[in-house]
């Protein structure tokens, strides 16, 4: 399986080429510096690998939720490459690839996965790791600190700028013992590309660039004004 | 994979035609055409998100951005088919760079990018003023340079002197309100809804003239300038006078006609002060029939002429982005690097000629 993967729906920017059980990758912190990095780091990989993007099974990007200029630039970033290259996309949630994160480092097989959304809320995930497959429990969601609910038993890794920025109110709602908290980790393509692959082995298909679409999870962003609702 | 600048240099070595893709996507409207060096225009076309914004009274920055990314792709694809091409008979991409909303640009941007990125082939980051200038060339009567071109729309008011391709020189915008932003907030008062300019057209047509006359802003000084927030204000000042009596319908028309006259007088001044006789017309408020007849009136008694493009292509557009876009490419430039960028401000004084 061969993949590239990027994600820039947070402040860290990042690209991934995953070829045959071995994963290249980009990584850099550079808030407001994802249109000028991503691409070099794309350009890099590829002719590090000595691959052209037309050899690669598919092109997969965090589709968030995250910040919404980030999880769009990864989204018309990969359109593009995908429409150029004539290449099936696979999009991954940032959440999911935030937690494959403590997976991959940590060994954790129960994350719950929080990411900074300012106004006071969270994006929230829960995963469980088990047999190869991230699974998510619960659906993902945005909300206040206090609101996120737990549902699997097992003790777990905390993971996110949600818990460094909320920690306190978040970790009075677990009904489950924390492991360990990573406030300061964030999503990295690495691991988008490793759920991609892990998701397309078990046999799911990937999508058309048109279907390349981002997850804002916060969808009220504007007000109607009173005489037009 | 191919470095980008070999196969243009290539290509423009060979004498081929080039065929550039260009993606506007500033503001409310997603356009996409592909531009042909020697066949001209191959295809356009535009979705607009007028209505969905109509609801909020104006454009919503945030969900003009998410409408563009889902509507981009295949805009593309439906331009490139139209105009008998496959995405890999491209040989360049322009995408609108700035003046505009940021996230809306990015979007355009990081698809155009990445698209020649994986083509091979240059891209441009096009200037949104400089495209609506350059527009009426793709015209047949296009304009030889040099002229005065008028750039009205929601977000601009400006004249502009254009000796040739970024060789422009600001001769006179607006202090304030752009003269769209003024029918928008017009439209309002008058409780016609948005987008304003052509409902107040269509609302001045059933008025005319009253006693009501709406001051020309900045007509009675020298100067280009242009002040738009006052009219509002007078606007507002006779509805409460006229307690209801006086006809919406003529508020309309004595709007139109003030607007107007200011926009034709100070073209007038703009085509002596440079000393041309071409006048060029761009932005959306150039689809105005009563600002485009006072104008051909001006221009015949001024020996001028007066070149309007296409409605379609007064709005914004893909056509116009993919025209400029050829322009800076067959001069070599493209965007150097992989990045990309957008500019929400972007001077048209710091381009620099082709």
């Amino acid at each position: 399986m061969r993949l590239l993967a990027i994600e820039t729906a947070t402040e860290a920017c990042s690209a991934a080429l995953h070829q045959d059980g071995e994963t290249r990758a980009r990584f850099e912190v550079a808030p407001r510096g994802h249109a000028a990095r991503i691409l070099p780091m794309v350009r890099s990989l590829l002719a590090e690998a000595d691959i052209a993007l037309s050899a690669l099974d598919a092109l997969a990007f965090g589709r968030g939720p995250g910040a919404f200029t980030g999880v769009r630039i990864a989204t018309s970033v990969i359109q593009g490459l995908a429409l150029g290259a004539d290449r099936p996309v696979m999009p991954v949630s940032t959440l999911a690839a935030l937690a494959r994160g403590v997976v991959r480092e940590r060994g954790a097989g129960h994350v719950l996965a929080a990411i900074d959304a300012r106004m006071q809320q969270v994006y929230w995930g829960e995963f469980r790791y088990t047999a190869g497959r991230l699974e998510a429990l619960g659906e993902e969601r945005v909300c206040g600190p206090a609101e996120v609910t737990v549902v699997g038993e097992a003790a777990a890794w905390a993971a996110g700028t949600g818990w460094s920025a909320h920690g306190e109110a978040l970790a009075g709602c677990l009904p489950v013992p924390v492991t360990g908290i990573e406030g300061e980790r964030l999503p990295q393509a690495v691991d988008v590309a490793l759920l991609a692959a892990e998701v397309l082995a078990a046999g799911e298909a990937p999508l058309d660039a048109a279907e390349a679409l981002p997850v804002y999870l916060r969808d009220r962003v504007a007000e109607k004004p009173r005489s037009a609702r | 994979m191919r470095a980008a600048l070999p196969r243009e240099h290539r290509q423009q070595a060979e004498g081929r035609d080039m065929r550039v893709l260009g993606i506007e996507t500033s503001c409310d409207e997603t356009g996409v055409a592909v531009y042909d060096s020697g066949a001209g225009l191959l295809a356009h076309r535009l979705h607009s998100q007028v209505a969905m914004h109509a609801d909020y009274g104006g454009v919503v920055p945030e969900l003009a951005s998410r409408d563009h990314v889902r509507r981009a792709v295949p805009l593309v694809r439906e331009v490139v088919g139209e105009a008998g091409l496959a995405i890999g008979d491209l040989d360049g991409v322009a995408y609108t760079a700035g003046p505009g909303l940021m996230g809306a640009l990015l979007v355009g941007a990081g698809l155009g990018r990445s698209l020649a990125f994986s083509l091979g082939v240059p891209a441009v980051g096009v200037h949104h003023m400089e495209a609506h200038l350059l527009a009426p060339r793709l015209e047949a009567d296009a304009p030889a340079f040099p002229f005065v071109a008028l750039l009205v729309s929601g977000g601009h008011t400006m004249l502009v002197d254009v000796e040739g391709v970024g060789r422009y020189r600001l001769l006179g915008e607006s202090v304030d309100d752009a003269v769209g932003e003024a029918f928008d907030k017009t439209a309002k008062l008058l409780g016609l809804g948005y987008p304003g300019g052509p409902r107040i057209e269509a609302l001045a047509a059933e008025g005319g003239p009253s006693e009501l006359r709406f001051p020309r802003p900045m007509l009675d000084r020298p100067g280009l300038e242009f002040s738009f927030s006052g009219l509002k204000t007078s606007v507002l000042t006779a509805l409460e006078k006229a307690g209801g009596e006086l006809a919406a319908a003529d508020i309309a028309w004595a709007f139109q006609e003030a607007v107007a006259d200011t926009l034709v007088e100070k073209s007038r001044r703009a085509l002596a002060a440079a000393g041309r006789e071409r006048l060029v017309v761009a932005g959306g408020v150039g689809a105005n029939r009563r600002l485009r007849s006072g104008l051909q009136a001006m221009a015949g008694e001024a020996g001028a002429t007066v070149h309007f493009p296409r409605p379609a292509f007064c709005t914004d557009n893909g056509a116009m982005v993919a025209y400029a876009g050829w322009v800076r490419l067959a001069a070599g430039q493209g965007v150097q690097g992989d990045g990309f960028q957008a500019r929400a401000r972007w001077p048209l004084a710091e381009l620099g000629p082709a």
